[in-house]
């Protein structure tokens, strides 16, 4: 149920082949695929809900591999590629947000939930352990009544 | 006719609930414990109420009446009959309907355990269900009524989303919605402990069995969306951090805490506050998981619920039950007293560090799919938080969880020996770095991080068997077996479950090693992928129910040339709603899977193929149907089964009835 839904809009937005990556996308030099398979997998699909272009079947997303499969030919390094997209569509794009100022929280929630927990349980561990209520006059009877028995 | 009564018995389960909902209050304010058993009845009534509009709605899809909107837009006369049974909960109506419909099975289940749960606490548990079902319910009757008539009623109906014929998707939502609503009977046990301000091992007894139920179908529902979205979507992935995807594994993630806390509260009666809090958070995240799908707030276009009075009224549940039992929570947790004390080194200690990892990681997926949405709404940036960022960030927080699991096992309760633990773990350890080792040797040059995974696997495996093993050693076999049948069923269920995620372990780190490759194959030509080579002997048309489909067929041929087996890969065509739909072709060799899927064919008779080699694929979703395996068993541990002793309870409750009680 969950998953249909990004691929319910994939088809309907197109009614082009199924595969992501058409076999006469591939680059001819092994090392350059690998590059741009990489690449491909960090870059959002801007018409899909959270695809990677490499993982997209629509248009956009195929234009998009062949602009980096074409900058990459023409000898720019990974970064260069990842630059030239962004600048292009902005910081939409990334599947891997920069760390920044307005990324900050969403970066260090993981730390800040470990610490915060942390900090939680060395509190809880210097806190006295919990005081036992005092047993009231006829319960300290019935207790050394007991005692007495056994 | 039938519909009309399936909606008036809907109304009918909507007025029960709310019997259900006020007669605990009640009877506590007028100190009758007789009106509770009110509640018991409420909660059998309003589960025949709305299985019987379960089933008119059902009935109107398998007949197809097309007189009703529902069965129009998601049925046609010539699907098949699972799928026309399915296709009940293949849209936001009947959805809704299953959810309620699990709902008030498991009340009904709550109102028949008598032995299982003291008598106050279950009448207050009901009491709480009552409220969701009644809110539920109130949501389906005003906003998303699945018994809408059409006048005139059309010919045909529009089919069901061919996406959705398949028995993958017909068991995958009732399994996760098992999941989601059996936490709602831990978070109604939680709220009703809140009420009482009273929690005790008691309280962790009766709630555990609910709460591994969840979990158990919880965890097997995942599992079964994710293996259905690898051989669906057609490129071989397993799991896509999908925001959809992000919504079931919070709760999950959330529940293996609780699975573990309520351990915890059970054996040393510590740790009640956290517990009650994670119970709340857990059916929580249920409930995000439900609805911030279907509301529209995650994912715009790909959603059922379009409609704005929804989603308002889906924010305003939410709202209410989240924040109403969070408010409750700062308001009544003072008032639990905190129990048993443990040093930092035990097994509580062991558990307490899961849970904060847990909790973290949970974090980070909330986080991480919220907040694109906060972002642009308050600052208006736009950013994308995918795969990657998750993989950088939750598998740190796995892997230290992971490493931890048998030293948690291993390690006594109240105050633990970390060396000993050591000790006995020393053979795990070392047969898993060398298992890494050997498997780094083995395939030099390849994946790094890989064999790593794998040696945790198999460190996570041997763990679990060695603590058994510890435990059931003795001079003979004889002794040793019959320590072995003598030992708890939940200790055998930990360590199958822990074993389940060794197994799960292993199966994700050794898709390093799986190759893809991709080809337009003409006829005759041959494609190879790993050790693994497709040939192509032809396109073939064929015509299903409701579907035409083009398959292409494959001859799998090993590296000696030898053929293992045929696959078909092809592409669906279902003319009622003009969509196309690709098929994968899968072949099982082992635990390890050759995935092929195909694209359109061209005019001269050659195919686009893309061809996977997926070495022990399969364990991915074994472990996972392992861990439930080990949850199921725990669950017949003798405890559950004795439950509390039930008679001396009920002379207890009947002697309080019959003395007047102080005022205090």
């Amino acid at each position: 149920m969950l998953r249909l839904l990004p691929l319910l809009a994939a088809l309907l937005s197109l009614a082009g082949p199924a595969a992501a990556v058409q076999p006469d996308e591939v680059m001819r030099d092994p090392a350059l695929e690998t590059r741009a398979r990489d690449i491909s997998a960090g870059l959002r699909c801007l018409v899909c809900q959270n695809q990677s272009i490499d993982d997209s079947d629509a248009p956009l997303a195929r234009d998009l591999r062949l602009i980096v499969r074409e900058r990459l030919r023409q000898g720019d390094s990974d970064t260069q590629v990842v630059d030239y997209v962004v600048g292009r569509y902005g910081e939409f794009v990334l599947l891997r947000p920069v760390l920044s100022w307005h990324t900050a929280l969403l970066w260090l929630t993981p730390l800040l939930v470990l610490a915060l927990g942390a900090l939680g349980l060395w509190h809880r561990a210097r806190r006295p352990g919990p005081v036992r209520a005092a047993l009231s006059p006829a319960e300290q009877e019935a207790v050394d009544d007991l005692l007495r028995r056994h | 006719m039938l519909i009309e009564a399936g909606h008036y018995a809907l109304a009918l389960a909507l007025a029960v609930s709310l019997v259900q909902a006020a007669m605990p209050i009640w009877a506590a304010r007028a100190g009758d414990p007789g009106l509770r058993s009110v509640a018991t009845a409420a909660a059998l009534a309003s589960c025949v109420c709305v299985a019987f509009a379960f089933g008119a709605l059902t009935w109107a899809h398998i007949v197809s009446d097309f007189s009703v909107q529902n069965v129009v837009e998601n049925s046609h006369s010539m699907k098949p009959f699972v799928y026309k049974v399915s296709g009940v909960w293949g849209n936001h109506e009947g959805s809704m309907m299953l959810w309620v419909l699990i709902l008030v099975l498991f009340g009904a289940v709550v109102a028949l355990a008598r032995n299982a749960v003291p008598a106050t606490l279950r009448a207050n548990t009901l009491g709480v269900q009552g409220g969701i079902s009644f809110v539920f319910l109130l949501f389906i009757l005003l906003t998303s009524n699945p018994f809408a008539r059409l006048n005139p009623a059309p010919m045909e109906g529009r089919d069901l989303n061919p996406i959705l014929q398949d028995p993958g998707l017909a068991i995958h939502p009732p399994l996760l919605y098992l999941g989601y609503v059996g936490f709602s009977i831990t978070f109604a046990f939680a709220v009703a402990a809140l009420i009482e301000g009273r929690i005790d091992a008691a309280w962790a007894r009766a709630v555990r069995p609910w709460t591994l139920v969840a979990w158990c179908f919880l965890t097997v529902g995942i599992a079964m969306g994710s293996y259905w979205a690898y051989y669906e979507l057609g490129w071989g992935g397993w799991w896509f951090w999908d925001p959809v995807e992000n919504a079931s594994l919070m709760p999950w993630l959330a529940g293996t805490a609780l699975v573990h806390s309520t351990v915890v509260m059970e054996k040393r009666d510590a740790l009640k506050v956290w517990t009650v809090l994670l119970a709340i958070l857990t059916f929580s995240l249920s409930l995000l998981g439900t609805f911030l799908v279907r509301s529209g707030v995650l994912t715009s276009v790909h959603t059922f619920a379009t409609d704005p009075t929804r989603g308002t009224f889906i924010l305003g549940i939410l709202v209410l039950f989240i924040g109403g039992s969070l408010a409750l929570y700062a308001w009544r947790a003072p008032l639990l007293r905190q129990g048993g004390l443990f040093a930092p080194i035990s097994r509580e200690g062991a558990l307490v560090l899961n849970n904060l990892f847990l909790s973290a990681a949970c974090a980070t997926v909330l986080v991480g799919t919220l907040y694109p949405l906060a972002l642009e709404s308050l600052v208006g940036d736009k950013i994308s938080v995918g795969a990657p960022f998750f993989n950088l960030t939750f598998v740190p927080l796995v892997v230290p969880l992971l490493l931890l699991v048998p030293f948690g096992q291993t390690l006594a309760w109240k105050r633990g020996d970390l060396a000993a633990a050591g000790q006995r773990l020393l053979a795990a350890l070392g047969l898993g770095l060398l298992a890494g080792l050997g498997v780094a040797a083995a395939t030099w040059g390849g994946p790094v991080a890989a064999p790593l995974g794998i040696g945790l696997g198999a460190y996570l495996i041997l763990g679990a068997a060695m603590e058994i093993a510890v435990r059931v050693r003795g001079r003979t076999l004889g002794l040793s077996l019959r320590r072995a049948a003598g030992l708890p069923r939940s200790a055998w269920g930990t360590a199958l479950a822990h074993a389940g995620v060794g197994i799960t372990v292993v199966g994700i780190a050794a898709q390093a090693w799986s190759v893809e490759s991709l080809a337009t194959l003409p006829r005759g030509g041959t494609l190879r992928a790993g050790p693994y080579a497709a040939s192509l002997d032809g396109i073939l048309p064929r015509t299903g129910p409701n579907y035409t489909e083009t398959v292409a067929r494959l001859t799998i041929r090993d590296r000696d040339g030898g053929v293992v087996g045929h696959i078909e890969p092809g592409r669906r065509f279902y003319s009622a709603r003009n969509m196309a739909v690709s098929e994968a072709g899968l072949l099982t060799l082992g635990a390890s899977q050759v995935y092929a899927s195909v694209g359109e064919t061209g005019s001269d008779g050659a195919v686009g193929l893309r061809l996977y080699y997926k070495p022990l694929v399969l364990l991915i979703w074994v472990g996972a149907v392992v861990m439930a395996l080990g949850g199921g068993l725990s669950l017949t541990d003798r405890r559950f089964r004795v439950g509390i002793p039930a008679a001396r309870a009920r002379a207890r409750e009947e002697a309080a009835a019959m003395k007047p009680m102080p005022a205090e």
